[in-house]
C-alpha cells in the first residue's frame, strides 16, 4: 500500500508539473497570438469566453503571476479550457471529449495487444535462441525505426482503396450517425482495423525485443537452473519461472515509455483521418488553435498518467516483493 | 602466525553457481572499449552512418536540382532527368531528400548531444551526489520521462513561431534527456560503491577528479547508447513535426517531403516516389543506429550476444542444440587410459 | 558401511566452448558415490568441482558441454544406467526423483515470485501426476516440518523468510520425492558460521534417518573434515587425491592437499601455524604442463612440469582404498594394474 501511496504521489505531482508547464509555455509566446485570433472572432464571443481565454494566455497583463496561476487552476477546476478557434464557438473540453473515445478505443487498445503479443514473441525468441522468432529479429528492427505515420501512408498506398475491405480514411462510413447501433459498430471497427495494424506493426517489436533481452538475462539465474533440476517440464520452466520474472521489468519498461509510445501512436491518426485527438491535434496546429493544443496536451498527460498508474498496480499484483504488509 | 598470501578463505566465490569463463575480465575492459565496433551489428551500422553523414555535408551540391526549383513535369514518375520523380510543381525529389539531409543530420546530432550533455549532468550528479539533490533530481527525469514527449514539444515548437533549425533541436534535446539521465544515475549509483571509488574517496580525492577519472570512464558506454538512442528519438521528432506542418521553416528534411505528400493527395494520386523515399531513408538511418546500440548492448552485457554456434554435431550424427538445462552430451574424445581407482564394483568382488 | 556403490562418474570431460576455443574445465574424473556415504569434493575456486556436479546431471548452461564419460546410476530396484545417455523425458524423470541438488546462493535458488507452497508442490505435481492438491500440500508441509520450519510459513515468499531458513526449504525440497543421492553444491556458504554447523548437523542426522547418500561440494575443507566420510580434493579440473576423510586430514599425501588443510585452522588437536598456499589457482584457458599444480607447489621437481602425474593407489594401514596424483608417490602406481 506505501508503494502505491508513494505512486499515486508521484503522479500527482507529474500532473501538477505539467499542469504548471502549459500554465507557462503560451505566456513564453512573443507577440500574442492568440489576442490577434481573438480580435477576430471579436463580435461573436461572449465577454465570459474572451475572460477565460485572457486567463489561459495571459493577456491580462495587470494581473501579477501569481494571481494569474491561482485564477488558471480556478478555471481548470470548472473545467474550463477555454474555446476552440477551429471548431467556434464549441469549448475545448467538448471537442475533446467528443474525440478521446476514439483515441482510447484505437490507440489504448492496440497498445495493450502490441505489449501482449510482443511480449510472448519476446519470451519465444529469448528461450529458443537461434528459432525463427530469432530471425525475425532484424525485420522487427527495421520496422520500429520506420516513423509511425509512414508506415501508415505505405498501409493506405498499398491496401486501401475502393475494391479493399480497408477504407483509407475517417472513424466510420460518412453519414452514419455515431451510437452503440449495428451500422455504426461494424464500420467503425473497419475503419480502425489498418490504423491499429499499423500501430501493432511499429509498435510490437519493442517489445520483442525487450522481452528477448529479460528471457536471456533471467534464464541464467540460479532459480531456472534448479527448475530444471527439479525436473518440471520445459513449458512450466519457461513460462512459469522464467516469463514469469522477465515480465516484471518488462511491465514497469511498459509504464515508463507509455508517454514515448503514445505519442507516436497519436499520429498514425492524422494520416488516416481517424476522428481521435491526435487528429485533432493536427488541426489544431495547422489552425494555430493555441487553445486547442494546450487542452489536448493535458488530456493526453493525464491519460499517460492513469494509464502509468493501473501498470503501476499491475505490477504490484506481479511482483510479491513490493506488496508489503501493513 | 604467518598471514596466508591466498588462503582459500580469501578466493572470491565463484559468481553464482554457473560461473562462465566468457565474462570479460575487468582489466581488459579499459583497453577494449570500442571494441563493440568488432561486432558486426555495429560495423554495418556505422558504415550506414557513416553514408548519410558524408551525404550531409555534399548532399546540397551534388543535388542535381535546387529543392524547390520548379519544372514543367509535375507528379512525374522516376526518370533520367529525375531519378525520384517529381513533385505537384515539379520539384525533383531526390534534391529534396539530399538537400534535406543536412538539416536531418545537423538536428537530429545537436539534439542527441544536448540530450546527453543533459543527461550526463543530472544522471552522474544525482548518482554520486546522493540525498536530496538526488531524490529532486530523480523526481524532475520521472516528470520528463512520464509526460508524453513529442506533444510536449509539438505545443512548445507551436508556441514558439519564427524558430529554425537551431530552436527545434534545442527543444527536442531539452525534453529527451531523462531516459538516459535515469540509466546513468543507477550506473553511478553502483560504481560510487566499488572499492576502487570508495578508496578514492578515502584518501581524499577531489570530487570532480573522482567523478572525472573513475566514474565517467566507466560510463562511457551507457553515454554512447544513450546519445544513439536520442539522435534516433530526435530524427524521428524533427520529421515528425516537419511532417505536421510546425517548424517548415527550418529548411528542406525529410518531414516536409512527407508534409507536401500528404497534403497534396500523393497518395490519391498512386505517387509512391514521393513518399516512400523519405521514409526508406528515415527506416535506414533509424536501423544503422538501433544496429550500433545492439553492438554497444552485447558489448556491455555479453550475455545477449548471439551464442555463435547453437546447434553441434554429436559423435553419432545428431544434431544438438546448446540450451539452458539440458547440456548436450559429446561423446567423441575417447577417453585418454589412465591408471584409475579400480571401479567399486570390482572392490566389491 | 556398505561399498555398493550407486553412483559412478567414470571418465568425465566438460569443457566450455567448441572447438579451439574450448575450455576443458573438467578432464578424466572418475569418481564413486557409495550408498550411504557423505563425498565430500573440494577445491578452490575454478577447479571445476562444481561444473563437475551440474555436469553429471546435465545442468551446465550453454557453453558447456560434455565431451566424454559416463555417469552410471544404480536405482534401488532395477538395472543401472548411463544418466548421459537418457532422452530429455527419462532425464527430466531422472531429476529430483533420483538425484536432487541443493544449490550454492540460498538467495537466487527460490523463484522470487512465488510462495514457498507452490515451489515446494510443483516437484510433486510434474513427478507424482497421480497425487492430488490435497495430499502434495501436506506432503510439502511435512517436509518444512522435517527441516524444521513451521508449517505457516508454507505462503511465505522467499523475500520474506531469512537466508537460514531459505536453504532449509530447498534442502526440504530437494527430500521431498526422496532422492537417493543428493547434491550439495556450498551449501553454507553464505550463511553465518553457526547456521552452517547448525543446518549441515541437521542435514547429516536426516542422511541417517532417510538413507541417502551426498556429494558434498564446498572450498572450506575443514567442513568436509568434520562432516563427510570420503573426501577427493580437485585441481584444474583433475582430482588430485582421494582418501578417507580422517585419513586425509591426518596423512594427506598431495602438497595441494597439504596446503588446503594448512589453510584453516585445526578443529582439534595442537594449534598449527596457518600458511595458505603461494600463488592463485591456474586460469583454465592457459593450464600449466605437466602436473598443473607444480607452479605452486613447493615440493615440485623434474618430471612435474613435464607429464602428468598418474593416479595412484598408495597402501593404507586399514586397507581402505585412496588414490593420490602425484609424482611424489609414483611408487604406489605399479601396486595395481591399468584398467583400460
Amino acid at each position: 500500500m506505501k508503494y502505491l501511496l508513494q505512486r499515486i504521489a508521484f503522479y500527482l505531482f507529474t500532473a501538477w508539473a505539467a499542469i504548471t508547464l502549459n500554465f507557462f509555455i503560451p505566456r513564453m509566446i512573443p507577440g500574442d497570438p492568440v489576442k490577434s485570433l481573438l480580435s477576430r472572432f471579436q463580435g461573436q464571443m461572449s465577454s465570459q469566453a474572451i475572460d477565460s481565454l485572457y486567463v489561459l494566455f495571459g493577456l491580462d497583463k495587470n494581473a501579477s503571476i501569481w494571481e494569474q496561476y491561482f485564477d488558471y487552476w480556478k478555471q481548470l477546476f470548472h473545467g474550463d479550457l477555454g474555446l476552440s478557434f477551429t471548431a467556434f464557438p464549441s469549448p475545448v473540453s467538448e471537442v475533446i471529449g467528443s474525440a478521446l473515445p476514439w483515441t482510447l478505443a484505437l490507440v489504448g487498445i492496440t497498445t495493450v495487444i502490441s505489449f501482449f503479443l510482443g511480449t510472448g514473441l519476446g519470451v519465444l525468441a529469448g528461450w529458443r535462441r537461434g528459432s525463427w522468432v530469432d530471425g525475425l529479429l532484424p525485420a522487427t528492427t527495421f520496422l520500429s525505426s520506420v516513423p509511425y505515420f509512414w508506415l501508415g501512408l505505405l498501409a493506405i498506398f498499398l491496401l486501401a482503396g475502393p475494391n479493399s475491405i480497408f477504407p483509407s480514411g475517417g472513424g466510420y462510413t460518412p453519414g452514419l450517425i455515431p451510437a452503440w447501433d449495428q451500422y455504426f459498430i461494424p464500420s467503425a471497427i473497419q475503419h480502425s482495423l489498418l490504423p491499429a495494424l499499423t500501430i501493432l506493426i511499429s509498435s510490437v517489436s519493442g517489445w520483442i525485443l525487450s522481452m528477448r533481452n529479460m528471457m536471456v538475462t533471467v534464464a541464467a539465474e540460479d532459480y531456472i537452473t534448479v527448475a530444471h533440476a527439479k525436473g518440471l517440464s520445459e513449458k512450466r520452466v519457461a513460462l512459469s519461472y522464467a516469463a514469469r520474472n522477465a515480465l516484471l521489468p518488462n511491465v514497469s519498461g511498459f509504464a515508463l515509455s507509455l508517454g514515448f509510445i503514445v505519442g507516436g501512436t497519436l499520429l498514425v491518426e492524422i494520416v488516416f483521418s481517424y476522428p481521435g485527438l491526435g487528429f485533432l491535434l493536427f488541426r489544431a496546429v495547422t489552425a494555430k488553435d493555441y487553445p486547442l493544443m494546450q487542452g489536448i496536451f493535458l488530456v493526453i498527460t493525464i491519460s499517460v498518467l492513469v494509464a502509468n498508474l493501473i501498470a503501476d498496480i499491475a505490477y504490484l499484483l506481479l511482483d510479491p516483493r513490493t506488496r508489503k504488509e501493513g | 602466525m604467518t598471514i596466508p598470501t591466498s588462503s582459500i578463505e580469501q578466493v572470491i566465490p565463484e559468481q553464482g553457481a554457473m560461473a562462465q569463463p566468457d565474462a570479460t575480465p575487468p582489466g581488459k575492459a579499459k583497453r577494449s572499449r570500442f571494441r563493440f565496433v568488432s561486432s558486426g551489428k555495429a560495423l554495418t551500422g556505422i558504415v550506414i552512418l557513416g553514408i548519410y553523414i558524408l551525404f550531409a555535408i555534399i548532399g546540397p551540391w551534388v543535388a542535381p536540382y535546387a529543392p524547390d526549383a520548379r519544372s514543367k513535369d509535375l507528379v512525374s514518375p522516376p526518370s533520367g532527368a529525375h531519378w525520384l520523380g517529381t513533385t505537384h510543381l515539379g520539384q525533383d525529389v531526390l534534391s529534396q531528400l539530399l538537400d534535406g539531409t543536412r538539416t536531418v543530420m545537423v538536428v537530429g546530432l545537436a539534439a542527441g548531444a544536448m540530450a546527453t550533455i543533459l543527461s550526463v549532468l543530472i544522471g552522474v550528479t544525482a548518482g554520486y551526489l546522493g540525498g536530496g539533490l538526488d531524490e529532486s533530481l530523480s523526481a524532475l527525469s520521472n516528470v520528463f520521462l512520464v509526460i508524453p514527449a513529442l506533444p510536449l514539444v509539438i505545443i512548445v515548437t507551436a508556441a514558439a513561431p519564427g524558430g529554425g533549425a537551431v530552436l527545434v533541436a534545442l527543444i527536442i534535446g531539452a525534453t529527451s534527456w531523462a531516459w538516459n539521465a535515469r540509466v546513468l544515475r543507477a550506473q553511478t549509483l553502483s560504481l560510487r560503491r566499488r572499492d576502487y571509488i570508495e578508496a578514492a574517496r578515502a584518501t581524499g580525492e577531489k570530487t570532480w577528479r573522482i567523478i572525472l577519472f573513475e566514474i565517467m570512464p566507466n560510463l562511457t558506454a551507457i553515454i554512447a547508447s544513450g546519445f544513439v538512442g536520442t539522435v534516433i528519438f530526435a530524427v524521428t521528432s524533427e520529421i515528425t513535426l516537419a511532417f505536421i506542418g510546425i517548424g517548415a521553416d527550418t529548411g528542406w528534411n525529410w518531414g516536409t517531403i512527407l508534409f507536401w505528400a500528404q497534403s497534396q493527395q500523393a497518395l490519391a494520386q498512386g505517387a509512391w516516389w514521393w513518399f516512400v523515399p523519405a521514409g526508406l531513408a528515415i527506416a535506414f538511418l533509424g536501423t544503422a543506429l538501433s544496429l550500433i546500440n545492439f553492438g554497444i548492448d552485447e558489448f556491455v552485457s555479453p550475455r545477449l550476444r548471439s551464442a555463435g554456434k547453437t546447434k553441434i554435431k554429436t559423435a553419432s550424427g545428431h544434431t544438438v542444440r546448446m540450451r539452458v538445462g539440458f547440456t548436450p552430451v559429446l561423446k567423441s574424445t575417447t577417453a585418454t587410459p589412465v591408471l584409475r581407482n579400480t571401479s567399486s564394483k570390482e572392490a566389491a568382488k | 558401511m556398505s561399498a555398493e556403490p550407486v553412483l559412478e562418474i567414470k571418465n568425465l570431460n566438460v569443457d566450455y566452448g567448441l572447438g579451439d576455443q574450448a575450455v576443458r574445465a573438467v578432464r578424466d574424473v572418475s569418481l564413486t558415490l557409495h550408498r550411504g556415504e557423505v563425498l565430500g569434493l573440494a577445491g578452490e575456486s575454478g577447479s571445476g568441482k562444481s561444473t563437475l556436479a551440474y555436469g553429471l546431471t546435465r545442468l551446465l548452461p550453454p557453453p558447456g558441454v560434455i565431451t566424454g564419460g559416463e555417469v552410471i546410476y544404480h536405482p534401488e530396484k532395477g538395472d543401472a544406467y548411463d544418466v548421459l545417455g537418457l532422452s530429455d523425458k527419462g532425464l527430466r524423470d531422472f531429476r529430483w526423483a533420483e538425484t536432487a541438488i541443493v544449490f550454492q546462493g540460498a538467495m537466487n535458488s527460490l523463484n522470487p515470485v512465488h510462495k514457498i507452497s507452490t515451489q515446494l508442490t510443483d516437484v510433486l505435481a510434474a513427478h507424482e501426476p497421480k497425487m492430488s492438491a490435497h495430499s502434495r500440500t501436506a506432503r510439502a508441509r511435512e517436509m518444512l516440518k522435517l527441516v524444521g520450519i513451521s508449517a505457516d510459513r508454507m505462503d511465505a515468499y522467499p523475500h520474506q523468510l531469512s537466508g537460514g531458513m531459505r536453504q532449509r526449504v530447498m534442502i526440504g525440497m530437494a527430500l521431498i520425492l526422496q532422492p537417493q543421492v543428493v547434491i550439495m553444491d556450498e551449501p553454507t556458504t553464505a550463511l553465518d558460521v553457526v547456521m552452517q554447523r547448525q543446518i549441515l548437523g541437521q542435514l547429516i542426522e536426516l542422511r541417517e534417518r532417510l538413507g541417502f547418500s551426498v556429494i558434498f561440494i564446498t572450498h572450506d575443507l575443514s567442513l568436509l573434515v568434520e562432516f563427510s566420510n570420503r573426501i577427493a580434493i580437485m585441481y584444474g579440473g583433475r582430482i588430485v587425491e582421494e582418501a578417507q576423510a580422517a585419513t586425509l586430514y591426518k596423512d594427506s599425501l598431495h602438497p595441494y592437499s597439504a596446503g588446503l588443510l594448512g589453510s584453516f585452522p585445526a578443529l582439534r588437536g595442537p594449534r598449527r601455524e596457518l600458511t595458505g598456499i603461494p600463488g592463485s589457482p591456474p586460469d583454465l584457458k592457459g593450464m600449466p604442463s605437466g602436473c598443473s599444480f607444480h607452479p605452486r607447489c613447493p615440493k615440485a621437481f623434474d618430471p612435474c612440469a613435464d607429464t602428468i602425474p598418474i593416479l595412484g593407489h598408495p597402501e593404507t594401514p586399514d586397507g581402505s582404498v585412496r588414490t593420490v596424483a602425484c609424482w611424489l608417490h609414483p611408487a604406489s602406481a605399479s601396486l595395481k594394474e591399468p584398467v583400460s
